[in-house]
């Protein structure tokens, strides 16, 4: 497909799509969202970048192998559920660190740093990578 | 067989196995004492408490017997092969396989525990597999390495059945308390099961007849793998269970004629073989044959002599059959032949090597003063006495032993002190390195000194493995080697005569066996034609469960959900809820009829596009739904796997073939029966539950916990990254496999496609 419009609104679409992907998976916490949407968004961005301009720009915007990121992902989700070890809590046991909280008042959580945020960050790259690894190899095949 | 032709050597470090495995010998030896005196050496970890089973060692006479032979055999067969195979490209992988193999060896020998006996029997299955298999350029090392490996390995898996059965009835896996329920396992009505199962592991082991035929191919091994495996370990692992499972086993009618049966057949039937082979080693392979069976056949009695007669049959024999096949390798290393017809005379050339060789096959011959003499006298002096019936047991260890007389005779001697018959050998004979000549002459040494003197194993040895079946050390009968002019003796003397006539007359006799073994049916090609079927087999419903078609598979998948689904729900009858379109809502009613549309644009087109676009609609309409009930995290993953969705199928249809009308015709009926059955599988399951109250524990707790516990408020999330952040792991893992997966298949197909064009 060759289409000056889509090309010309794909390079801002995908970095607005980018943005809020990180959005979505920071705020899934508490709203609706998490690694697992944040990757979904991400992804689409680039499949619309691979589509606007051809999976040989796309792959070269992204820099790394896709199946790369995927496999990444799996080390980083495996590493957060391992870093219970150290504080003799079982595998996956979330660790928290309240950053600037204050103990007096109640319900102060500062900023909240976890494990969780990186295990979903982990869930974010292998999503994200995996669908691109399919998606490119495909296009690529046609 | 060149494999000890290559120049240069293995370095210092090709005498470290073999220095290892002398220490081994060393520890084991300075147990003696201890066993000597009765004791029983016990050491065990606790592996899966739960099911009650053990990492559990114990070290009793018959153990220390095994671990001695397999530890000092296998120290000088390490030193031989460092000279054997010189130079060698493999020799570190040789020297890797052939200590894995002793020490998985080690183990069997030493588990007190079924469990642990088991993995240590596929240990030395899995590396008696590499090891026969070390020469797998020829298509022969192959087949016969995996020929070892899957009936060994089969009989293995029989056998663990059979364990397992054993230790449900005793109550344990732990073989030291087993062997003292004997009375409560004989009286078990799980006994002739039992037996079965764990005999039929122990002759695939030992190669009884009929499954007898894997041992003599396995002679594709080098000739040191030979000589270790087929003497004094791997193939009397079957002994050696048969042995240990006396005291709990043994006693009934089952055990007497099963043992006595197959033992005495397999001795005689392979020792006529044995005679009847040109090639020194395979001679060999049946003579081991030979003694196994014997030994087989002596278990089978409870009787002190024919138990003593097991201990000092199974140490002569190792002794005599390692030193043999040493001997064999030094005249194949000497000569670069092991044909019968093409040897003799070498005793001139190699002076050492034939008196090695010559000790050897007197001890196998049964010839005084040797061991081998003494265990004959006690295997007849247990046969005079046999329970079950004698005089065929006579019979069987008198034929077997005359045969055996001829076979050291045409094996051993003929070679050395023989005339040349055939062509002269290819290589002028020399003698072998000292590392090679270290085993034979030792090992036959030895025959020659317990012959002379039996007191040296009378209490060290056999003493304690007589105990180990019958508890008490003083029950083992005196070995000696002038026990008078009794009956033993006479049959003695019968089978030196019966020996002699058969060597005299072993040409003869061995061309009329080559015309009857070339008659009568091969167990070996049996085995080729069952490997066939069995690849026909596969291959048969491999076209028909892998079609290859991406329909078929679907189709299938499909149908097996219905059936299970559907035919649980049919069977259960569970109450459904009514259904009423009552109080639905209008908005709610819009969206079912937009999901509804969809899946008939779907069914009925006859354009691709338009079916996706109609597959797209009724995404939509679930995505929907999931808003309209207050699920947005579910809902958007819903819409955004619809978008990549269109883009992947878009992509992929512009390689699928165009709708053929014709086709679609005729599967369309068998189409819809599938879908219609999913569907209403679906719907039967989701009223099932519609018509039951809510099981709110779960839900109430994660609303409870969510935010106390993992600081997080929306619960969708909090579950997958933190309660269930295992699941979620593991589904990501799938997710990851999957994509490199697919791109591994793509990508496979691109490089072929653009190979072939350019």
């Amino acid at each position: 497909m060759n289409s000056i419009i889509l090309r010309a609104g794909t390079r801002y679409l995908v970095a607005l799509l980018l943005l809020f992907s990180v959005y979505m998976l920071l705020r899934g916490h508490n709203e609706p969202g998490g690694g697992f949407i944040g990757g979904l968004i991400g992804a689409t961005g680039f499949v619309l970048y691979a589509l606007g301009c051809g999976t040989q720009e796309a792959r070269e915007a992204l820099r790394l192998r896709p199946e790369r990121i995927a496999v990444a992902g799996l080390g980083v989700a495996l590493l957060a559920g391992l870093m219970a070890a150290p504080f003799g809590d079982a595998l996956f046991t979330g660790q928290w660190l309240f950053l600037g909280a204050d103990p007096s008042v109640p319900d102060d959580k500062g900023l909240p740093v976890s494990t969780i945020l990186l295990f979903d960050v982990g869930v974010y790259l292998v999503v994200f990578g995996a669908i691109l690894t399919l998606v490119f190899a495909m296009e690529e095949e046609i | 067989m060149d494999e000890h032709a290559a120049p240069g050597t293995n370095g210092p470090a090709g005498y470290a196995p073999a220095a290892f495995a002398l220490a081994l010998f060393a520890l084991f030896a300075l147990a003696l004492p201890r066993v000597e005196a009765g004791e029983v050496l016990l050491w065990s970890v606790p592996w899966l408490p739960s099911l009650g089973v053990a990492f559990a060692f114990a070290l009793d006479g018959l153990s220390l017997t095994f671990a001695l032979l397999i530890s000092g055999i296998g120290a000088l067969v390490l030193l031989y092969s460092n000279s054997y195979l010189a130079g060698h490209p493999q020799w570190g992988r040789f020297a890797l396989f052939l200590t894995s193999f002793m020490l998985a060896m080690l183990g069997l020998v030493l588990a007190d525990d079924l469990v642990s006996l088991f993995v240590f029997w596929e240990l030395t299955t899995i590396t008696s597999y590499l090891l026969i298999g070390f020469g797998h350029e020829t298509e022969d090392g192959r087949r016969s390495a995996l020929q070892a490996l899957l009936v060994t390995g089969a009989g293995a898996l029989v056998m663990l059945a059979g364990f397992i059965l054993l230790g449900n009835a005793a109550g344990t896996f732990r073989i030291s308390e087993i062997v003292l329920l004997g009375d409560a396992l004989r009286a078990d009505p799980m006994y002739v099961p039992i037996l079965v199962l764990v005999l039929a592991g122990a002759f695939t082991k030992s190669a009884q007849f009929p499954l007898h035929f894997w041992l003599p191919n396995a002679m594709a091994a080098p000739t040191p793998v030979s000589a270790f495996l087929h003497s004094a370990t791997m193939v009397k692992g079957g002994v050696y269970l048969l042995a240990r499972l006396h005291p709990a086993l043994s006693g009934t009618d089952a055990w007497l004629w099963t043992l006595t049966l197959f033992g005495g057949f397999t001795a005689v039937f392979a020792s006529v073989l044995a005679l009847r082979q040109t090639d020194l080693k395979q001679a060999l392979a049946y003579t081991t044959l030979m003694a196994l069976g014997t030994l087989t056949m002596t278990l089978a009695q409870p009787g002190a002599y024919a138990l003593t007669a097991f201990a000092t049959f199974l140490v002569a024999h190792s002794l005599y059959k390692a030193a043999l096949f040493l001997t064999v390798g030094c005249i194949d290393h000497g000569t670069g032949t092991r044909e019968a017809d093409r040897l003799g005379g070498l005793a001139r050339a190699m002076p050492v090597s034939a008196l090695a060789g010559a000790l050897a096959a007197l001890s196998m011959a049964g010839l005084p003063p040797l061991i081998g003499f003494i265990s004959k006298e006690l295997q007849y002096a247990g046969a005079v006495e046999a329970a079950g019936p004698r005089l065929a047991i006579l019979g069987a260890a008198l034929a077997a032993n005359a045969l055996m007389f001829a076979v050291a005779g045409t094996v051993a001697l003929r070679p050395f002190f023989g005339r040349v018959e055939g062509k002269a050998p290819p290589r002028a004979p020399h003698e072998a390195p000292w590392p090679m000549l270290a085993g034979p002459v030792l090992l036959a040494a030895a025959g020659l000194a317990f012959g002379l003197a039996p007191a040296l194993i009378q209490d060290r040895l056999i003493g304690p493995v007589v105990a180990g079946f019958l508890g008490d050390a003083a029950e083992a009968k005196e070995l000696k080697l002038w026990a008078g002019v009794n009956l033993p003796l006479v049959l003695s003397l019968a089978t030196f005569a019966i020996g002699a006539g058969l060597y005299l007359a072993h040409r003869p006799l061995r061309a009329a066996l080559a015309r009857l073994d070339a008659a009568a049916p091969s167990f070996d090609r049996g085995w080729d034609r069952f490997l066939d079927g069995l690849r026909g087999f596969a291959a048969w419903q491999t076209r028909i469960v892998q079609p290859g078609r991406l329909r078929a598979y679907l189709g299938v998948t499909f149908a097996v959900v219905a059936l299970g689904i559907g035919g649980t729900t049919l069977w259960a009858r569970p109450e459904l809820a009514p259904v009423s379109i009552e109080g639905v809502r209008p908005k709610n009613l819009a969206i079912l009829l937009l999901i509804v549309a969809g899946t008939l644009l779907t069914a009925f087109t006859r354009s691709r596009i338009a079916a996706v676009a109609g597959l797209g609609v009724v995404g939509i309409g679930v995505a929907l739904i999931f808003i309209v009930y207050s699920a947005p995290d579910v809902a958007i993953t819903q819409l955004l796997v619809e978008v990549l969705v269109v883009v992947l199928v878009a992509v992929a249809m512009l390689r699928l073939p165009y709708l053929d009308d014709h086709a679609r015709k005729e599967r369309r009926p068998l189409d819809a029966a599938v879908a219609l059955a999913v569907g209403a599988s679906v719907s039967a399951v989701t009223l099932a539950v519609l018509a039951r109250p809510l099981d709110r524990r779960l839900t109430d707790f994660f609303e409870a916990a969510s935010w106390p516990e993992a600081y997080g408020r929306n619960i969708v999330n909090v579950i997958l990254v933190d309660f269930r952040a295992l699941d979620t792991f593991g589904e990501i893992a799938v997710v990851a496999v999957a994509a490199l997966a697919a791109y591994a298949l793509l990508r496979t197909t691109t490089a072929a496609q653009r190979r072939d064009d350019p």
